[in-house]
């Protein structure tokens, strides 16, 4: 067990509330479910745990295919069945045809491990069932080798979801559970402050400010997020936008420069441009 | 003080098992958090709250029952630090003073007087016997005799703070009996997914080929197994026009998410009510419709059928022939509700119009009534309810 305590990275800015979530499911080496907005960060978050603590990361990305038995092993039948046609020497060792997945590494780890499962949602809605006795007890059986693994250390586990699937009560009750809130103004100078130091103030406060009154058009598809705020911002920094153009152009009359960065469909951008003009309209 | 809560909690939905509690506790025990009672709202909220929905319902309560007895935070991490007691013009009760407070009828007595005295005093007030204030004898304020007593306006304690992160309710929005958009429907409705192997074989199914593999006595035997799909089959019936305008965005909502998650989706359209024809195109309704029994024959009772639509017409509309509004119907518009359901065994209504009010609609009743009770609102949490149902 360990004394160390998440408070956030130098590069990555926690709120009380997640710092606690994470504190709580690290001292009790439970998982960690995190859910939020798609770009608020929870996936980076694992990493950052992983930084913060010094402990090494195992990743798990989840696709609609994944299957819970391949992050405990699998065993690559079709490997063996050619070295037997070829008559190789290892095929009587059936040990030799197990593949590790990411669970058994994070098992066999020698200090106490971050893993991250990205996105379980996109699994089958079965897949987080198969886990249960995995994450409870952190062990499980190999049939073909008839040995049961378990882990040195449990490790630490955040577990992302997008909210596609539910997911189900039992794996649920298992879990600490987060919902990363999207950033308030505060937050958010913090956020770019750790990612851009330098940014001078009037830029900064320009870009926050038509960065919220986009995210307030109702109706948008896809709201910007933290990841496109600031990724904009590196984008006026290297178009050397000044906060003066950036005033200049938003007063409420046009689209931000660089609008691309924020807006990921044709859908939004027409309707951004359909109230900019209606709000104009009544300037008049 | 916290089985109540957990109870509470149990009451208002917030679906906790012992599991979790018993892990907060665990984590308490841990010293996971320090003594603050803010700390203490984000560590009970991971701990039992496992959906975002609820985050809003967890406030509520957590409001409701912690409201005031914040300085038992303290206790519930064991030790109590010494600056904790401290206050700046701490003195000890006489005997009278204690008897007085208790005359005022313990705690809940106490809440609820303090609610009348917060309506009356605005201001800010110290050693008062009556108003809120610090150091005072009144049991509200800060520092008072009675350790559970109710903490208000006490600026150096980041509990202050505290009080507002739960009174604040950001979570609001996520509650889902309220809110309904796209997303929310689609979630919904992938309850009805069931996936399934047909069409062409075109997958390499390693399982058999091992298996056909080993019985072949080694030598190499393919097999190919086709790809999954959704293989759900939904019937969608649309009430349009007259009462339904006011809900027409939400239908949009419901048809769009319903088009993009089920491979096999029909809908139709029919006016209050189903009678011997429906139609598929609206703007051409009069010309182009489609007799009922003719979709009934189409579209065997493997498709679920789902009934979109507010009920709210004219009772004689379902219970009379020639009860329609649009045309004389040889048969009562019931009737035909009694064939598709004998024909579609999986059946529901979802009805925009809110729940509260169906009871007093008599053809909403009605209709419940028809089909026994399978009518749920058009919200997430009726939604979900309703694909609950289907399956």
């Amino acid at each position: 067990m360990t004394n160390a305590r998440f408070q956030g990275t130098d590069r990555y800015v926690a709120t009380d509330d997640l710092m606690i979530a994470v504190n709580a499911a690290v001292i009790l080496a439970r998982p960690l479910l995190i859910k939020g907005e798609p770009g608020t960060g929870k996936t980076q978050l694992a990493q950052e745990i992983a930084l913060a603590l010094g402990r090494p990361l195992h990743e798990w990305h989840i696709k609609s295919t994944t299957r819970a038995q391949q992050g405990l092993y699998e065993y690559d039948a079709v490997s063996r069945l050619r070295d037997s046609q070829l008559g190789l020497e290892g095929v009587h060792d059936i040990g030799n045809y197990i593949v590790r997945g990411k669970l058994w590494e994070a098992f066999e780890s020698d200090v106490q491990p971050v893993l991250l499962i990205d996105e379980i949602d996109k699994a089958d809605i079965e897949f987080p069932n198969d886990l249960l006795r995995e994450l409870d007890r952190m062990e499980f059986y190999v049939y073909e080798t008839r040995q049961t693994i378990q882990a040195r250390h449990r490790p630490i586990i955040v577990i992302t979801s997008n909210n596609e699937k539910e997911l189900p009560d039992a794996f649920l009750r298992r879990c600490f559970f987060h919902y990363i809130r999207f950033p308030d103004a505060e937050t958010m100078t913090r956020i770019v402050d750790v990612h851009f130091p330098g940014l001078k103030r009037e830029l900064l406060a320009e870009a926050l400010e038509s960065f919220f009154r986009l995210r307030e058009v109702p109706g948008l598809k896809k709201k910007p997020s933290t990841s496109e705020l600031l990724d904009w911002i590196k984008l006026l920094l290297a178009e050397d936008i000044s906060a003066d153009a950036l005033r200049d152009r938003d007063h409420r009359k046009s689209l931000p420069p660089l609008y691309g960065a924020l807006l990921k469909n044709e859908q939004d951008v027409h309707l951004v441009e359909q109230v900019l003009f209606l709000s104009r309209r009544e300037a008049r | 003080m916290l089985v109540p809560f957990f109870f509470k909690l149990k009451q208002a939905g917030v679906p906790v098992s012992i599991t979790e509690f018993l892990a907060l506790l665990e984590a308490l025990d841990a010293r996971v958090i320090e003594r603050e009672a803010e700390c203490f709202y984000h560590l009970a909220r991971a701990c039992l709250v496992k959906d975002e929905t609820h985050y809003d319902r967890f406030d509520r309560v957590f409001a409701a029952h912690f409201r005031g007895a914040e300085a038992l935070f303290a206790a519930l991490v064991k030790d109590l630090p010494a600056d904790w007691l401290r206050a700046y013009a701490e003195k000890l009760l006489t005997d009278e003073e204690r008897a007085r407070i208790e005359s005022l009828g313990g705690w809940e007595q106490l809440l609820e007087t303090l609610r009348q005295r917060l309506a009356e005093q605005h201001g800010r007030h110290e050693g008062g016997n009556k108003w809120i204030g610090t150091a005072g004898t009144s049991p509200f304020g800060a520092y008072g005799y009675n350790p559970e007593g109710i903490r208000i306006a006490q600026a150096d304690s980041r509990n202050r703070r505290a009080a507002k992160v739960w009174d604040r309710r950001e979570y609001r929005n996520f509650d889902d009996t309220q809110e309904l958009g796209t997303r929310n429907i689609k979630i919904a409705l992938r309850r009805l997914r069931r996936f399934a192997r047909e069409g062409a074989p075109v997958h390499l199914d390693l399982d058999g080929t091992i298996d056909a593999t080993a019985r072949n006595a080694g030598l190499l035997d393919l097999k190919m197994i086709p790809e999954r799909h959704n293989a759900v089959k939904v019937l969608l019936f649309l009430d349009v026009g007259g009462s339904m305008d006011d809900h027409v965005r939400i239908c949009e909502e419901l048809f769009s998410a319903a088009r993009s998650e089920f491979k096999h989706l029909e809908h139709f359209y029919f006016h209050n009510f189903v009678y011997e024809s429906v139609w598929r195109d609206n703007r051409r309704r009069l010309r182009q419709t489609v007799p009922t029994v003719e979709v009934m024959r189409t579209y065997g009772p493997d498709y679920k059928l789902i009934f979109v639509g507010d009920a709210t017409m004219g009772p004689y509309e379902i219970t009379q022939e020639g009860g329609s509004v649009e045309h004389w119907n040889e048969e009562a518009g019931a009737v035909w509700m009694q064939r598709l359901r004998a024909h579609y065994p999986h059946h529901v209504w979802l009805n925009p119009e809110p729940a509260q009010r169906w009871d007093y609609t008599p053809s909403i009743e009605l209709t419940r009534n028809l089909l026994e009770r399978q009518m749920f609102p058009l919200t997430p949490e009726g939604l979900d309810r309703a694909m609950r149902a289907l399956q």
